[in-house]
């Protein structure tokens, strides 16, 4: 494991132990392509204490037509459309490399029903390699045309389908798209599930300058970065105070006093995601920042003293 | 991970890092950037940076920029630890680029991504550049001086430019051959006839360009045309630069293709346009 004098202590997640308390959110960070660029450094300075793979899904997809990329006011707007090489892909090539990373692999799943589903759950469930499973509840049921994860039901009869299927924690991904994310979070646990995380990314969209029409080749796209840090805090908060499980709280998460301000809401660990495409070792720094916040006052009252309103 | 690959690409340290503006030059609408980056190597002709200042990054109108920009390396002087950008002000991040001076401070990640490749056997490198899109060419052409032309003779290097008050950049490259949109300076019209013009007698060339969507699907059709290699150093809005996103896909002949990985520099063979959405932005 990566050692960093300034990182606060051990965690516990569902009986995983990790290093610090920050991890990354699915999707925004890619060991494999990272190496290419960084070299051994990559490794031996691996920024997170779990690392949460990018969603894999039964088939291979190409993901969505370009642009996928939107700049907003404090943030990014992505339609990416969750590109991977399918379960067997992923099987012979991205496990073996992800399994040799210095810190426990999270494998985050998504399927189009809850056959698919089991499927993809059942066949983790059997790698030692694997520590844990993330559902990626954020997509439509094609069975039903239900997102999976805007509806307490549906999420209560996927956790039924697939918990017993493996004795690895299954952490449920909450979409902040729900008219009621606390009341799917219940759900979730309601059946079995080991831990939530939150936020996935807020739906929005841009229309192109010139021609009026949507910018993004998947239409709409997923908001990050600081501009949701306050939606996340508060979710996180509902969310905390609704279950008895483990959250996982992420969104614009920035600094070390953004994570102390999650923990504080409730959540046991920390995703950093957009901010890591500003420095890929900005995981690292944020459990180093907060390590030394967690030990003095709570930083977000000094900022207000100083700001002097 | 796995033993390491021998590696196609110069590697960058791992995470972003300081580097000081030593001077901002300015060449008609372009601002020429230089930092002092102690903690890199030297990198490859065709590799790029991402980019931003290490302070008022975001803040500004509408705030942003918040993500960093991602620009070619326009040189690195040997000898030295500079590195040169070329930057136009275009948007929220590039004014903010131009605006520095010597002694603020840059955050940079790189060098990233795969450069040029050597001429194949015998054939004579021909640069075209579009624009801010020279910048990547004046490193190569430093690097095919240096080493691989006989007799020192700079490769022609057409430059295309809108007018009068860009066409300064080509200074920045030797022996250039202008073209500018308005007829303001040199040929009054496009780059790519310059080079259709330029190719037209030379069967054995290998074209090396970069420039703006529509002149790379150009390049790219007049060297199909001819079948002549072209290798082009292409654009697309990326939020990291190194793999993660998933953000700068451009369409191949393989499917789509990660940027930031599997480029900059595309053997033009691989497209079937060279018109990647969203460029520029």
């Amino acid at each position: 494991l990566t050692s960093n004098s300034a990182a606060p202590g051990p965690v516990d997640l569902c009986g995983i132990e990790l290093a610090h308390p920050v991890i990354n959110a699915s999707g925004t960070f890619d060991p494999i392509a990272a190496r290419r660029a960084f070299g051994e450094a990559l490794v031996e300075h691996f920024p997170f204490a779990a690392f949460v793979s990018k969603t894999v899904t039964v088939a291979p997809r190409q993901g969505n037509p370009p642009p996928r990329l939107w700049e907003l006011p404090a943030g990014l707007m992505n339609s990416i459309g969750l590109p991977n090489k399918g379960l067997d892909g992923y099987l012979a090539h991205d496990l073996p490399e992800l399994a040799q990373l210095p810190v426990p692999l999270i494998v985050n799943v998504m399927g189009f029903s809850r056959d698919e589903v089991a499927r993809l759950v059942t066949a983790f469930a059997q790698r030692d390699e694997v520590a844990a499973l993330e559902l990626n509840v954020s997509c439509p049921n094609v069975e039903t045309g239900l997102v999976m994860g805007a509806d307490p039901d549906e999420v209560a009869r996927l956790m039924s389908a697939v918990r017993p299927l493996t004795d690895k924690p299954l952490i449920v991904k909450l979409t902040p798209n729900a008219s009621d994310v606390p009341a799917v979070a219940m759900a979730a646990e309601g059946e079995g599930a080991s831990a939530v995380s939150l936020i996935n990314t807020i739906r929005g969209m841009a229309l192109h300058p010139r021609t009026g029409e949507p910018w993004l080749g998947g239409t709409t796209g997923g908001v990050s970065g600081p501009g949701v840090r306050a939606i996340a805090l508060a979710q996180v908060r509902s969310v905390a105070a609704a279950v008895d499980i483990p959250v996982i709280g992420m969104g614009g998460v920035t600094h070390g006093r953004h994570a102390h301000d999650l923990i504080a809401a409730g959540a046991t660990l920390v995703a950093v995601g957009t901010e890591s495409f500003r420095d890929p070792s900005a995981g690292a720094r944020i459990a180093s920042e907060l390590a030394l916040t967690a030990a003095g006052p709570h930083p977000s009252g000094q900022g207000l003293a100083r700001a002097s309103h | 991970v796995t033993a390491a690959a021998v590696s196609d690409r110069i590697q960058a340290p791992f995470g972003a890092r300081a580097a000081r503006v030593v001077a901002a030059e300015r060449h008609g609408a372009y601002t020429v950037l230089r930092c002092a980056d102690r903690a890199g190597p030297r990198p490859a002709a065709g590799q790029f940076y991402m980019l931003r200042a290490a302070e008022r990054w975001g803040g500004g109108a509408e705030e942003r920029p918040y993500l960093p920009r991602a620009f070619s390396v326009l040189r690195a002087p040997a000898g030295t630890d500079e590195l040169h950008f070329l930057i136009e002000d275009v948007g929220p991040g590039t004014a903010r680029l131009c605006e520095l001076e010597a002694g603020d401070e840059l955050a940079l990640v790189g060098p990233l991504g795969i450069g040029f490749a050597g001429p194949r056997d015998g054939r004579r490198p021909v640069l075209a550049g579009g624009g801010v899109g020279i910048a990547p060419l004046a490193i190569w052409q430093d690097e095919l001086i240096a080493g691989a032309v006989p007799g020192g003779m700079p490769p022609p290097a057409l430059l295309g430019f809108r007018d009068a008050a860009h066409a300064p950049g080509a200074g920045l490259l030797g022996g250039a051959v202008v073209a500018t949109d308005d007829g303001s300076v040199g040929h009054h019209g496009l780059v790519t006839e310059l080079l259709a013009a330029a190719l037209d007698g030379d069967t054995q060339a290998e074209v090396y360009a970069c420039g703006p969507p529509p002149m790379l699907e150009a390049v790219r059709a007049l060297c199909a045309d001819r079948d002549i290699p072209a290798q082009l150093a292409l654009e697309s809005g990326m939020a990291c630069g190194y793999g993660a996103c998933f953000g700068c896909v451009v369409e191949t002949t393989e499917g789509y293709i990660r940027l930031c990985v599997e480029g900059p520099v595309i053997e033009a063979a691989r497209l079937e346009t060279a018109l990647t959405p969203g460029a520029g932005h």
